[in-house]
């Protein structure tokens, strides 16, 4: 009877820790699914808003321009649809807003009735307009073109530089920015924080006393454990301000300021990481340089380093990891301009701030919301290929000690 | 014969404890003297205060004079580096570092401002050769030292000790981490060397003790108990504490 009870609660336990394991992985593919399904979904859609078209004269030889065209007519940096390849015509840009000004409100009709001729009749004496109108009025009846617009791919997403989710008429969904404001601002954490906690991990493990030691170990975890928002002030308050007064610049908030800011978030992982590696090189392989003659310092730089070098490489691409997921400390000091950074004293835009500021205004389902998501897919992907790196990293092969 | 390390009344404590008390022991130039006793009783570290190894452990305090070729070598003005290019040492575990078996080698000289590739490369080979591991490694100078087998990463240590050319090797234990073979290769190596360098050797093996060496010192808990000619040592101690410790009563 006991036997009995007994093997039950065994398998009760059995199972319980095979269902947490269950939901875990579940959750973790769930959310996986969820970031690529949305964010696959960028890309079967027109950057065009749903429910608008753009059309133009029916002669136009034009039938298709792509997002980019579509923006720069509207801006008016093309002014000839020759320079997209159609004929040699000016651009005349037809805004509904203005209608007023060439029909009578009789001939518009009292409730819009007749818009859609108006529209229709509009683009029919003009060779060269194009209009930006709804659907509703290019139905039937309607006689002039219907451009088509090409699809987002993922080479366009990534490889292009503007990122305006919310322009009218034609979405610009270029990502290349955001990506290199990333890898920026992390690049530039890491040359600060790199020597910063290469020194400091070697103070810890090589030169200070066991007292000294003692109190700064606690205090590196210590910040490991501030809030990032936190940081994001100090960054703030105290940084952004100084950068600015330094340099004489318009604004303080900079690719700089958002790399000090994480370069002293990422330097908790760099220390720990990198420490517990330095202090691993056996004291025998101290000692045997020491007694063939060479001082303290020649032999933490010719054997305990190299003895250590995968467990500091860990460290250091960790540290990146880090820099490249952080949010909302970076998203307050850095500006947040969505364009390439040319030097450190411009302000960026990084991936996990664009989310982070973005998703609560992109309405749900939409192609922005959808963009976000990809973005998401973006980040994802890096962070997953630097914890593959470190995977591998800290498995090359480590010398044996015996 | 001039005596190449001498001792006079040495002592040594860890905080409060004293690990040696008052050892006077002196060494003959091209002998081999082996440090016998059990575990604890302080051969190894009275092995470490002819490079001043003990320097490294905090709170140690030393009385007494260590002298080497006549130089007190616990003077103020001591160049420590200058001594341990002078007394070279083997440890108990092979440690070679994490570098090529060129490298490890060359690794003393270079620390000692050597870098012209011409005088390594023919100092590095000498060193190999006095090792017996020269045929060995020849091809593969280039490769990990993390590849050779125990005993050949044993005798890399030897070879990396010998390269800076000292005068006194001090060897911790040096065969007890390896097989029956590579052992009796140290104790081979060791029987060449001595016509060149001055060896302390520190053992358990007290087969071993009377293979190498021509005097043997039985240490007991910090004392010298006794010391003489190995053979007249092991044949006729005259302390019962080292006639029970030689035939096996304690251990």
């Amino acid at each position: 009877m006991i036997k009995f009870f007994k093997s039950t609660f065994e398998k009760i336990i059995e199972g319980t820790l095979f269902l947490s394991s269950t939901i875990t992985t579940l959750a973790i593919v769930l959310i996986i699914v969820f970031l690529f399904r949305e964010g696959i979904g960028t890309f079967n859609q027109s950057p065009i808003e749903e429910g608008f078209s753009l059309v133009v004269n029916k002669n136009n030889p034009i039938n298709e321009l792509s997002a980019q065209q579509i923006k720069n007519i509207f801006d008016q940096n093309i002014t000839n649809w020759k320079t997209v390849g159609g004929n040699k015509d000016s651009i005349i840009l037809f805004n509904l807003d203005n209608i007023s000004n060439f029909y009578s409100d009789s001939a518009i009709g009292e409730n819009f009735e007749f818009l859609p001729q108006c529209i229709s009749d509009y683009t029919e004496k003009h060779s060269g307009v194009v209009a930006f109108v709804s659907t509703r009025y290019t139905g039937k009846g309607f006689t002039g073109k219907i451009l088509t617009t090409p699809k987002v791919t993922i080479t366009q997403f990534i490889s292009q530089k503007e990122w305006f989710p919310t322009a009218q008429p034609a979405a610009q969904l270029g990502v290349l920015a955001l990506i290199l404001g990333t890898l920026w601002v992390s690049f530039g954490a890491i040359v600060i924080a790199l020597p910063l906690g290469l020194a400091t991990s070697i103070y810890m493990a090589e030169v200070a006393n066991p007292k000294v030691r003692n109190f700064l170990k606690p205090l590196v975890e210590l910040l490991a454990g501030i809030p990032s928002v936190v940081y994001g002030f100090f960054g703030l308050v105290i940084i952004v301000p100084g950068i600015q007064k330094l340099f004489d610049l318009p604004v303080g908030e900079t690719a700089l300021a958002g790399s000090i800011v994480l370069g002293i978030m990422a330097l908790p992982t760099i220390i720990t990481i990198s420490e517990d590696a330095l202090r691993t090189t056996p004291k025998a392989m101290k000692e045997a340089s020491l007694a063939l003659g060479a001082n303290k310092w020649q032999t933490t730089a010719r054997v305990v380093i190299p003895y250590s070098s995968s467990g500091i490489t860990a460290a250091a691409i960790l540290g990146i990891g880090r820099a490249i997921g952080e949010t909302m400390a970076v998203l307050m000091v850095t500006g947040n301009a969505a364009v390439i950074p040319h030097s450190f004293l411009e302000p960026v835009r990084t991936i996990p701030a664009t989310i982070a500021a973005e998703l609560g205004e992109a309405p749900q389902g939409g192609l922005h919301y959808k963009a976000l998501f990809a973005l998401g897919c973006i980040l994802f992907i890096i962070t997953m290929a630097i914890n593959l790196i470190v995977g591998y990293v800290s498995s090359k092969k480590k010398y044996n000690t015996r | 014969m001039e005596h190449i390390i001498t001792t006079e009344l040495v002592s040594l404590f860890y905080s409060e404890f004293q690990a040696l008390k008052d050892i006077s022991i002196d060494f003959l130039p091209n002998t081999v003297t082996a440090l016998i006793g059990p575990s604890g009783c302080g051969k190894s570290t009275y092995l470490r205060l002819f490079n001043r190894m003990n320097d490294l452990i905090d709170n140690v305090k030393i009385t007494g004079k260590v002298t080497i070729e006549g130089e007190d070598i616990y003077k103020k003005d001591t160049n420590i580096v200058e001594l341990r290019r002078k007394v070279g040492m083997v440890f108990q575990k092979p440690n070679p570092f994490p570098k090529s078996i060129f490298e490890n080698v060359a690794y003393g000289l270079r620390v000692n401002g050597v870098n012209d590739m011409s005088v390594l490369k023919e100092k590095v080979e000498f060193s190999l050769k006095q090792s017996a591991l020269w045929d060995e490694v020849k091809d593969k100078l280039k490769k990990s030292a993390f590849e050779l087998s125990g005993g050949q990463q044993q005798r890399l240590c030897i070879a990396r000790a010998l390269a800076i050319e000292p005068s006194i090797i001090l060897m911790d234990e040096p065969a007890s981490a390896l097989d029956p073979i590579s052992t009796a290769k140290i104790e081979e190596l060791i029987y060449e060397l001595k016509n060149n360098y001055t060896i302390v050797i520190v053992t358990h093996n007290l087969q071993q003790a009377g293979r190498v060496s021509d005097y043997t010192a039985f240490f007991y808990i910090g004392e010298l108990i006794e010391k003489g000619e190995t053979k007249e040592l092991f044949i006729n101690p005259k302390n019962i504490k080292t006639q029970n410790y030689i035939t096996g009563r304690f251990g």
